[in-house]
């Protein structure tokens, strides 16, 4: 099994997104993570819904999915060819013996510490999900207090849109 | 609003008069061309009833159970090819339309059903007679829409109606609350439908076209594989060309029946669970399968691993997720039914004109040879009982081949699939996908509306007809007679053989008490009459003909004839679930033996 990043284009109406997650659930495709916004365009929602799937159960992922009147178009957004970030708020145990190493770890992963209380911190970072993972794994040691997870997002590199031809009428 | 956006390539649609949102609903499915309704209204749909009243082109017609205007409805649909409509009223009402809805969904059936919900204010209250319908139907309906603006109502329905009927056909719900329908606004009914999302596929790719033609010339043993794609896209006689022109042996299943006609001599029957053994043997033998509208269901294929180990597949299907979902497609084709054949018929015969045809004189010898070995059958049950078998086969060559034929779920469905010869598409009508027992008497009444001049056979079982008969009522105040066989053993009859053959013969909860033992609980003619229709019954192999044929005389009420049959009467062929269809059964532990490769 291995993760896929599919960004989905669905018209901006009330009740999509339970279309979406309804029809994954039903069909039994594994939500890894799921973020929904909107787009340049009014009319038009994101979703970047992260999948656990192999190739073939992929592919009838995305026909059911496109099968949904309300999806406009579905893009498998591949890891080299597209910038993909998470945000991640973590609070963390920090007392006066560990707040600088908890610091300079902070530092090192070019996060932000975003509230203090005397004895933890509540850090920002933005990233892959790699570099969220490795960064969890540093701060372990320290006691993690809580932890906040956005899905990911991700766009496709270059200068294309993957909203190019998906609007024009038939 | 009206569902048009700016730019330069759309219209405005035309402002027409002012009314309530309940006259723009029937204003709307009179443009559309609906011409019946089956329905029953209530508090929240009331407001639509009293403008429908009124309406010359449209007819209500008032059921018994909103399951039963359901299935009215997809009755209505497959035998005329036209969209089903049906309408309930909120809660309970459109609570009850959830099982044909669901029927029609697995079957493909375009059906519009319309339903009446509490006021937009009282949504989400918990109020009266209020249920999510839109977030219950979600995984049953192609699409469904809620309306709470008046101005809407037009172009939903203009929606609805065009995603119902085109590409794969199915159900599509409108829900409207109270207070759009007694609201007013200006009917307007769009010249273009907004629909970015939807786009069906029905041209097919040339290049996988030829493709596909290429492996039919090159196949040995190839195999016709035609589902109820075929019957939904009218593409019967391109089949006909298509098969004539291949040569290939064609299996029709239980949705595809009379796509081609039975008599045709490369139609070698059903396929599947309940299939002939010669459909059966020829799949699992086959180095081509052309698949047309259908899409490997289980009951077709049994274990899939085992399934046609040596073909490769040409898979053509209107839906794309269908192709490769259940088996890899060699050559997928996108398409409507019709174009595909069309478009494969024409370069076959480009082929042909230039003496390439596929040879197929082994193939058919050894298929000859199991049709002639293990032909459809029946053991006679003992002396004096009536054979269930008999009675429908008798039933079909007596009504004969321009009837429609409207089965329930269980044995006496398998028998009537194979055992009256279906030679048109659109004359029989069952549910296959979902298997609904009580499918049969309102969906019997809904073909005939939609066929009046045909003689419409419900033939039902004992239990099945327990399940929906009230429609009768509605058959006789609407005048629709229609003529129903039940099928009576006593017993949930399919349940029960399956305990016969793997329960030990325990059976459990099956007994259905309506003949066996002198005791008849309903006794079915009086039930009949009760519900003005004529009832008669039959218990003597003697009188199958006589009774039938006085069934035939009688058309201006419906007839309830209570054949009481052999009880242990068995479906045969049969290829228990999860089994290879290598295994098949001819009769109880016994399995036909063929050359098979190894």
């Amino acid at each position: 099994m291995s993760k896929h990043t599919l960004s989905v284009l669905v018209e901006n109406r009330p009740g999509v997104l339970t279309r979406v997650a309804a029809l994954f659930a039903r069909r039994g495709f594994n939500i890894h993570s799921l973020a929904v916004g909107p787009t340049e365009h009014p009319e038009v929602s994101r979703i970047t819904v992260v999948v656990d799937v192999d190739e073939l159960p992929l592919e009838q992922v995305t026909k059911q999915l496109n099968k949904l009147v309300n999806v406009l178009k579905i893009v498998e957004l591949e890891p080299s060819a597209s910038v993909q970030r998470e945000l991640l708020l973590v609070k963390v145990k920090a007392d006066l013996q560990t707040r600088s190493h908890v610091l300079e770890t902070v530092q090192l992963f070019r996060a932000k510490v975003v509230d203090v209380a005397p004895d933890a911190v509540t850090i920002e970072i933005t990233g892959t999900s790699d570099k969220l993972e490795a960064f969890l794994r540093v701060l372990e040691p320290f006691g993690i207090r809580e932890l906040v997870q956005s899905g990911l997002v991700a766009v496709g590199r270059g200068s294309r849109s993957i909203a190019d031809r998906a609007l024009r009428s038939a | 609003m009206s569902g048009h956006r700016n730019g330069p390539e759309t219209t405005p649609p035309v402002f027409g008069e002012e009314m309530t949102g309940a006259s723009s609903v029937v204003r709307s499915l009179e443009a559309l061309g609906v011409e019946v309704v089956f329905g029953i209204p209530g508090g929240a749909i009331l407001p639509l009833y009293d403008p429908l009243m009124d309406s010359r082109s449209v007819r209500h017609i008032l059921v018994r159970h909103e399951q039963g205007a359901g299935h009215a409805a997809e009755g209505y649909a497959s035998a005329t090819g036209r969209v089903g409509v049906c309408m309930a009223t909120s809660g309970p009402g459109a609570t009850n339309l959830v099982t044909p809805i669901a029927d029609a969904y697995m079957d493909s059936v375009p059906l519009l059903a319309i339903t009446g919900q509490v006021p937009g204010a009282a949504i989400g209250t918990d109020a009266f007679q209020e249920a999510d319908i839109s977030g219950i139907t979600m995984p049953i309906t192609k699409h469904n829409y809620l309306v709470t603006d008046p101005a809407d109502i037009a172009h939903t329905l203009a929606e609805a109606f065009h995603i119902a009927r085109s590409g794969r056909p199915g159900p599509v719900l409108v829900d409207i609350t109270k207070d759009a329908l007694q609201s007013t606004t200006r009917f307007a009914m769009p010249d273009r439908l907004d629909l970015p999302g939807y786009r069906p596929v029905t041209r097919p790719h040339g290049k996988q076209v030829r493709e596909a033609a290429r492996l039919i010339l090159e196949s040995q043993r190839p195999v016709l594989y035609v589902g109820g794609g075929v019957i939904r896209a009218r593409a019967s006689e391109q089949l006909r060309r298509l098969t004539e022109l291949t040569g290939a042996p064609v299996v029709t299943t239980l949705m595809a029946r009379g796509a081609l006609p039975d008599s045709h001599p490369n139609n070698l029957g059903m396929p599947g669970m309940h299939g002939t053994v010669a459909a059966v043997a020829a799949l699992q033998r086959a180095d081509l399968l052309v698949s047309l509208g259908a899409r490997f269901d289980d009951r077709v294929t049994g274990k899939l691993s085992t399934f046609a180990p040596h073909a490769s597949v040409v898979h053509a299907d209107i839906d794309p997720a269908e192709i490769s979902k259940n088996r890899t497609a060699d050559v997928p084709i996108v398409g409507d039914a019709r174009e595909v054949i069309d478009e494969l018929v024409a370069v076959l015969e480009t082929e042909a004109a230039q003496g390439r045809r596929p040879d197929l004189g082994g193939w058919w010898a050894w298929i000859d040879g199991v049709r002639a070995t293990y032909p459809l059958g029946y053991t006679e049950p003992p002396d004096g009982e009536v054979s269930p078998q008999r009675v429908i086969q008798r039933i079909g060559q007596l009504a004969g081949p321009h009837a429609l034929y409207v089965a329930g779920v269980g044995q006496h469905q398998m028998w009537a699939s194979q055992f009256i010869r279906y030679e048109h598409p659109n004359t029989w009508i069952n549910s296959g996908g979902l298997g609904t027992m009580g499918f049969a008497v309102p969906a019997a009444m809904g073909a005939k509306v939609g066929r009046p001049d045909r003689t419409v056979w419900a033939i039902d079982g004992d239990g099945c007809f327990q399940m929906t008969n009230q429609e009768l009522a509605t058959c006789v105040v609407n005048d629709i007679p229609i003529k129903v066989a039940v099928i009576n053993n006593s017993s949930l009859g399919m349940v029960r053989q399956w305990q016969t053959l793997f329960y030990a013969e325990r059976y459990s909860n099956t007994d259905l008490h309506t003949s066996a033992g002198g005791r008849r609980i309903p006794d079915f003619v009086k039930l009949a009459e009760a519900y003005g229709c004529v009832g008669l019954r039959c218990e003597r192999p003697e009188d199958v003909d006589a009774t039938i044929e006085k069934a035939m005389s009688i058309n201006d009420v419906p007839v309830v004839v209570d054949f009481v049959v052999h009880r242990d009467a068995m479906v045969w062929p049969m290829v228990p679930a999860g089994v290879s269809n290598d295994d098949i059964q001819v009769a109880r532990g016994m399995s036909p033996t063929w050359d098979r490769e190894d």
